[in-house]
């Protein structure tokens, strides 16, 4: 430890502390702009500069290692003189216009120029004009005149998001942030860089000028999109979200949040909000009031199990719902006598369903995955399912921790890997035997009989060898891997490659509650999600889920609601395919408007208050179905609150869920390739994930939004057949569509990855089944 | 090159034919022999940092730092890569004499390159060419080519075991890229930006490993100093300033060019070397080390001798040994005009003093210059490189606040002229009469 006196106040630090370090210990402001705690040191804006005992010149306080004895003065003649140098210089060139600025009222610039700014200038020249770019939907860079090149965007990119797509080009007074010619930005995580810029440089495309931030009121949320449980500061005016910002929880989200989180606010406000419930009337949907369609709903289910048995009812709930929606629901369905109630409605294999121990969970917490030595990703398309999950990963990946990834996409993680193996979604399961087989290999030890015959080659090697150097390590499973058809033989592969490394186990989870949903109990006891489906029922209760876009096999799920006789969805929005198949409408609160819990994937559990009413007659979906419950005259719906619902689950809840395990007891390995011509490869892209990201319009403009394409190789195309077309017709079950096709080497021989969730491809079938493509 | 007769050359001496720069003739003038002796001897590292710590060896670049002891800085028991580097990106308006080094004397760079490699344990190096001499750069080149094939590089130089590799690399002619750090940014292939010290080089440097750089002709007077011995070269010039320095001349004199002599001999001498003051005309002032240098009136100068102390006491500094010479026909705002807006132009733009402040300084004097002035504007411009200086994360700051400051200080009769009358002290025609442009036109 080293000792410093900062302004007469005496401190210890560790060795390489910098002199902002210590004088956040003694909590000595010192001015900044350049400086940020995620970021690297560049010292550029000199603003921080302080004076230090013994040394001539002034020093940055970001940039100056603290030396033993040191004395530093942050407020005397001489370090104000230089901060106030500084400022005169950052603002000769800045517009002094703040009343017209968007950033005005919340900028570190105008905030610092109070105390040390000049009340009248000495520049009388001309000011530098910066062109506007034009860089994508989400970040305006129409004011670059404002910057003030501290770099923390550029860092940021370099350094958090994992790609550099804004720089500093030319030299001296003409340096200018910029994009490469022409590009965009298209990172997840691009919003973070408006929060990061300290002056009203970067700023958010669909908040510019919407509002001022002191008229805004800062409400605490959790993000319902993945499962990390993002901590979020919703903001509104007027009853009404304008923006989203990330509230800082160092164990969770840090200080970032991706576009996702930040800029899917924009459905709650757009026009396909469901109003007013409605009842179908003799063929077509009618708005009535909440009292006639809950009757209606009541007896219409009351009517089916009765004629038709209880398991004709089938629930199915989006993963996204809160905790107390799906305890309600599995609650409701049971209280029909159905045991056919779900919430995971893109898996396909249910094999370790009743067969764990506990609630599967990411095995350890966010904040542990810093101190991992290695960690092995299975399945998972990771900066878009979970982009911050990937970021922390990346930062795990640049100090040496050792990072590899087996899936069936061919995607930059932008994550500098140990070892990769990119197979067919068939040969998933063989490819994680195969480091299985190579870790027992090396220690000398047995492993599960199945894997007699698989063979490890050098990447499973070298993945085994990661797996196996001292320290902590982690095998996760991502959404593919749980989406996947053999989703049960790779938890169990998995589990025998933790048992023999002595690797923690994890799922990253789909779905802000893939944790709570187990705690709520919304699991079949007859009929999974998949299985409703394949033997259609009578009756459908769908929670926040659009079928054609969030299932495993949208065709089939069309059909079979298709063929019921009655659909109930409770739901924020409405859709033509909702108009077109529910026979009830039910319109409930989104994000933001209900109180409610979520469990994320480490098992934190995290309640939040609604933070604006909802519009028109909607309701939270939790008292929807608590009245339902009353109107069916089931014991156990009297709850006053979300928060009575919630400690019915799990009690009066600490920070972290109980019944955490993902140990599984009785499921066999079954290593048998599907024989197929071609396997479709299905990834959910980022912002089709849910029905609120799936109405965001600026996300919906961005490069990730592009309509899906049939993506495969070149040597596919060419055994195929079809090697000189640019449309393709694919034929799945029984739905056929024409895609364009995009080259892509990365993609497996003998696959072609079609995204799932999109309208344009919701007639197709399983996302990993056989799969038939033709020239158009 | 132009050598005087009466004084011994180090650098330049046997340069003579249009093949003097060929391995062959190098090694007709005792060229590698320095390198020989040190691998046959195997003189150990210490004792060549000791003899170049007792030659009085300063860096030759601008800075002017003892080079033995910057040797010395150099991590000894380092495992894994060590750098040498060459900084002969050359950008300091007046200095030409590392092209000139280069272009005639290539192999007494690649020498002392390896020299010290072998006295700093790195066994790979570069050399960093200024952009815009690019013949220099090929034929640099072509003289590690014949270095290679002679075994005097590579892997096991000589049998002695000793592996240094060296690799030129140009740069494209950016002034900062001479900044140590910027140029070895540049080499790794990113942005030539400063970095912030500490980490110094000999800790943090070339990707990220233990580096030293110096200046082309600072490794020019390595294989002297082996040779005949740091006593030697110290004895050349004068203590805490030893051997012999080679200077660029431009301006009003009859012979510019470079020119090689002790340092310590006075000023007087090395301008009778460059055929005396164009036109007989009175030395009007003269900026001693190339552009960043203070500029130092007339009268001031010719008291002085030519060597870091002597000019260092007058104000100044030494610098790269680039001797500016100004007679009186020049407008001293129009020559701050032009200095103020090279580092406006070079800023790299990388910390808010010296991009914000260098533009704005030479607003001023542009305005001053064309007439515009302001009567605050000597204060303002005061005020400003007050504020750049020692501000800034490298020195470009200062280099451009000095000229600034300097001019002021010495010739503020001029500016307040300018400001006041609106047009220069120095009359239009005596400025015509001085210019080589306007007399070729006559």
């Amino acid at each position: 430890m080293l000792e410093i006196e900062i302004d007469g106040k005496q401190t210890q630090v560790p060795a390489g502390s910098t002199i902002m370090d210590a004088a956040q210990l003694v909590g000595a402001y010192i001015p900044h702009f350049c400086y940020h705690k995620k970021l690297s040191i560049s010292a550029n804006c000199r603003m921080c500069l302080v004076q230090v005992e013994k040394a001539p010149k002034p020093l940055p306080a970001c940039a100056t290692p603290v030396t033993n004895g040191m004395k530093v003065f942050t407020h005397s003649e001489l370090a104000v003189n230089a901060q106030k140098g500084v400022m005169e210089f950052l603002l000769i060139n800045h517009p002094l216009d703040c009343p017209i600025c968007d950033q005005g009222g919340e900028c570190q610039l105008q905030d610092l120029a109070v105390g040390y700014g000049g009340s009248e200038a000495r520049y009388r020249e001309d000011k530098r004009v910066v062109f506007q770019k034009n860089v994508g939907p989400l970040i305006s860079m129409q004011e670059m005149s404002r910057c003030i090149h501290c770099t923390r965007c550029v860092r940021f990119g370099q350094e958090i998001a994992g790609v550099m797509e804004l720089g500093m080009a030319n030299r001296n007074m003409h340096s200018e942030i910029q994009t490469f010619v022409g590009r965009t930005v298209d990172s997840e995580l691009s919003g973070n860089m408006i929060d990061l810029c300290p002056v009203g440089a970067l700023t958010s495309k669909p908040f510019r000028y919407k509002a001022r931030s002191w008229e805004l009121s800062r409400r605490k949320s959790v993000s319902p999109h993945d499962s990390l449980g993002t901590n979020l500061y919703v903001q509104v005016k007027n009853n009404r979200v304008m923006r989203v910002l990330p509230r800082e929880n160092e164990d969770v989200n840090e200080c970032w949040i991706s576009d996702r989180d930040r800029f899917s606010y924009e459905a709650l406000n757009c026009s396909d909000r469901l109003l007013k419930p409605m009842v179908r009337v003799d063929g077509s949907l009618r708005e009535v009031d909440w009292s006639v369609a809950l009757d209606y709903v009541a007896h219409g289910l009351k009517d089916v199990a009765r004629t038709h048995g209880g398991n004709a009812i089938a629930s199915l709930a989006s993963p996204s719902s809160t905790l107390e929606e799906l305890y309600l629901l599995q609650k409701l369905t049971r209280g029909l006598g159905s045991g056919c109630v779900d919430f995971r409605p893109r898996r396909r294999d249910f094999a370790t369903d009743a067969k764990m121990v506990g609630a599967p969970w990411l095995g350890l917490r966010l904040s542990e995955i810093k101190e991992l030595d290695a960690a092995v990703v299975v399945g998972s398309v990771l900066r878009k399912d979970h982009p911050l999950f990937a970021q922390r990963l990346r930062q795990l990946a640049r100090k040496s921790g050792k990072v590899s990834l087996i899936s069936v996409t061919g995607d930059d993680p932008l994550i500098n890997l140990n070892a990769r193996i990119t197979v067919a979604p068939s040969q998933l399961p063989f490819a994680l035997a195969a480091v299985v087989k190579a870790v027992a290999a090396l220690k000398g030890i047995e492993t599960l009989d199945e894997l007699e015959n698989v063979q490890p080659d050098a990447a499973s090697v070298s993945i085994a060898e990661s797996l196996l150097a001292d320290g902590k390590k982690a095998v996760f499973l991502g959404n593919l891997a749980e989406q996947h058809p053999s989703a049960s033989t790779i938890h169990v592969l998995a589990n025998e490659l933790g048992r023999l490394s002595g690797a923690v186990v994890g799922f990253i989870g789909e779905g802000a509650n893939c944790v709570g949903g187990h705690l709520a109990g919304a699991l079949p006891s007859s009929g999974n999600a998949y299985d409703m489906f394949v033997e259609p029922r009578k009756a459908y209760i769908l929670l926040g889920v659009e079928p054609e876009l969030d299932c495993h096999n949208p065709g089939m799920a069309s059909a079979a609601l298709k063929q019921a006789s009655l659909v109930v969805m409770l739901t924020p929005f409405k859709s033509q395919a909702m108009l077109d198949t529910a026979d009830v409408l039910l319109p409930v609160a989104a994000f933001t408007e209900t109180s409610g819990t979520f469990v994320s994937a480490e098992g934190r559990i995290q309640s939040v208050a609604g933070v604006c009413q909802t519009p028109g007659d909607a309701r939270p979906a939790w008292k929807v179905l608590r009245v339902l419950g009353n109107l069916l005259d089931f014991g156990g719906f009297d709850q006053e609150s979300s928060e009575a619902v919630r400690n019915e689950i799990v009690g009066n809840p600490g920070e972290f869920a109980g019944g955490l395990d993902n140990s599984v007891a009785g499921v066999s390995v079954r290593l048998e390739a599907a024989q197929m011509d071609l396997q479709r490869i299905s990834d959910v892209p980022i912002y089709f994930a849910d029905s609120l990201v799936r109405r965001a319009n600026s996300l919906q403009e961005t490069r990730d939004s592009v309509s899906p394409t049939a993506r495969v190789s070149a040597g596919t195309l060419k055994s195929l057949g079809i090697a000189d077309s640019s449309l393709t017709r694919v034929v799945q079950s029984s739905g056929e569509t024409v895609l364009s096709i995009a080259v892509d080497n990365a993609v497996p021989f003998g696959c072609v990855q079609i995204s799932a969730a999109h309208a344009s491809t919701s007639m197709l079938g399983d996302m990993f089944g056989a799969i038939k493509m033709e020239s158009a | 090159m132009t050598i005087l007769g009466a004084i011994q050359p180090m650098l330049t001496s046997g340069l003579d034919g249009d093949n003097a720069w060929r391995l062959e003739h190098y090694l007709k003038r005792g060229g590698y022999s320095a390198l020989k002796k040190v691998l046959a001897e195997k003189i150990s590292p210490d004792e060549i940092i000791g003899e170049v710590k007792k030659s009085g060896l300063r860096g030759r670049g601008g800075a002017g730092f003892p080079t033995g002891l910057k040797w010395s800085f150099m991590p000894r028991d380092y495992q894994g890569n060590k750098y040498v580097v060459c900084n002969s990106d050359e950008g300091e308006p007046g200095t030409f004499k590392d092209r000139d080094i280069l272009r005639y004397n290539p192999h007494s760079v690649i020498e002392g390159m390896a020299i010290a490699g072998y006295a700093m344990g790195a066994s790979c190096g570069y050399n960093y060419i200024h952009g815009e001499i690019w013949e220099i750069y090929k034929r640099f080149e072509e003289a590690l080519d014949e270095a290679r094939s002679a075994g005097l590089l590579g892997a096991n130089i000589l049998g002695s075991g000793f592996d240094f590799d060296l690799f030129a690399h140009h740069g494209y002619g950016a002034y900062i890229c001479g900044e140590e750090t910027a140029l070895l940014e540049s080499i790794e292939g990113k942005k030539g930006q400063p970095r912030y010290k500490p980490p110094f080089p000999a800790n943090f440097g070339l990707y990220g490993k233990p580096t030293t750089i110096n200046n082309t002709e600072t490794f020019a007077s390595i294989p002297w100093i082996v040779n005949l011995g740091g006593d030697a070269f110290l004895n050349a010039g004068k203590p805490n300033n030893g051997g012999t320095k080679i200077f660029s001349i431009s301006g009003h004199v009859n012979k510019p060019g470079n020119y090689e002599i002790p340092l310590g001999t006075p000023f007087s001498t090395l301008l009778e070397m460059a055929g005396g003051m164009r036109g007989g005309r009175r030395l009007k002032a003269c900026i001693p080390g190339g552009s960043s240098s203070p500029v130092v009136p007339g009268d001031v100068m010719m008291q002085c001798t030519m060597d870091y102390d002597s000019i260092a006491k007058a104000g100044s500094m030494l610098g790269s040994g680039a001797v500016i010479i100004i007679d009186e026909t020049v407008c001293m705002v129009k020559a701050l005009e032009r200095l103020s807006y090279f580092y406006y132009e070079e800023s790299c733009g990388q910390c808010t003093p010296c991009r914000e402040g260098t533009s704005w300084l030479y607003k001023i004097v542009h305005r001053i210059e064309n007439g515009n002035g302001r009567e605050d504007d000597l204060e303002l411009l005061e005020s400003i490189t007050g504020n750049i200086m020692g501000r800034t994360i490298c020195a470009l700051g200062d280099a451009a606040a000095l000229p600034v400051q300097s001019f002021v200080k010495h010739f503020r009769d001029e500016f307040i002229y300018h400001i006041e009358q609106k047009k220069c002290l120095v009359p239009v025609d005596i400025q015509r009469a001085g210019s080589g442009f306007f007399s070729a036109l006559s």
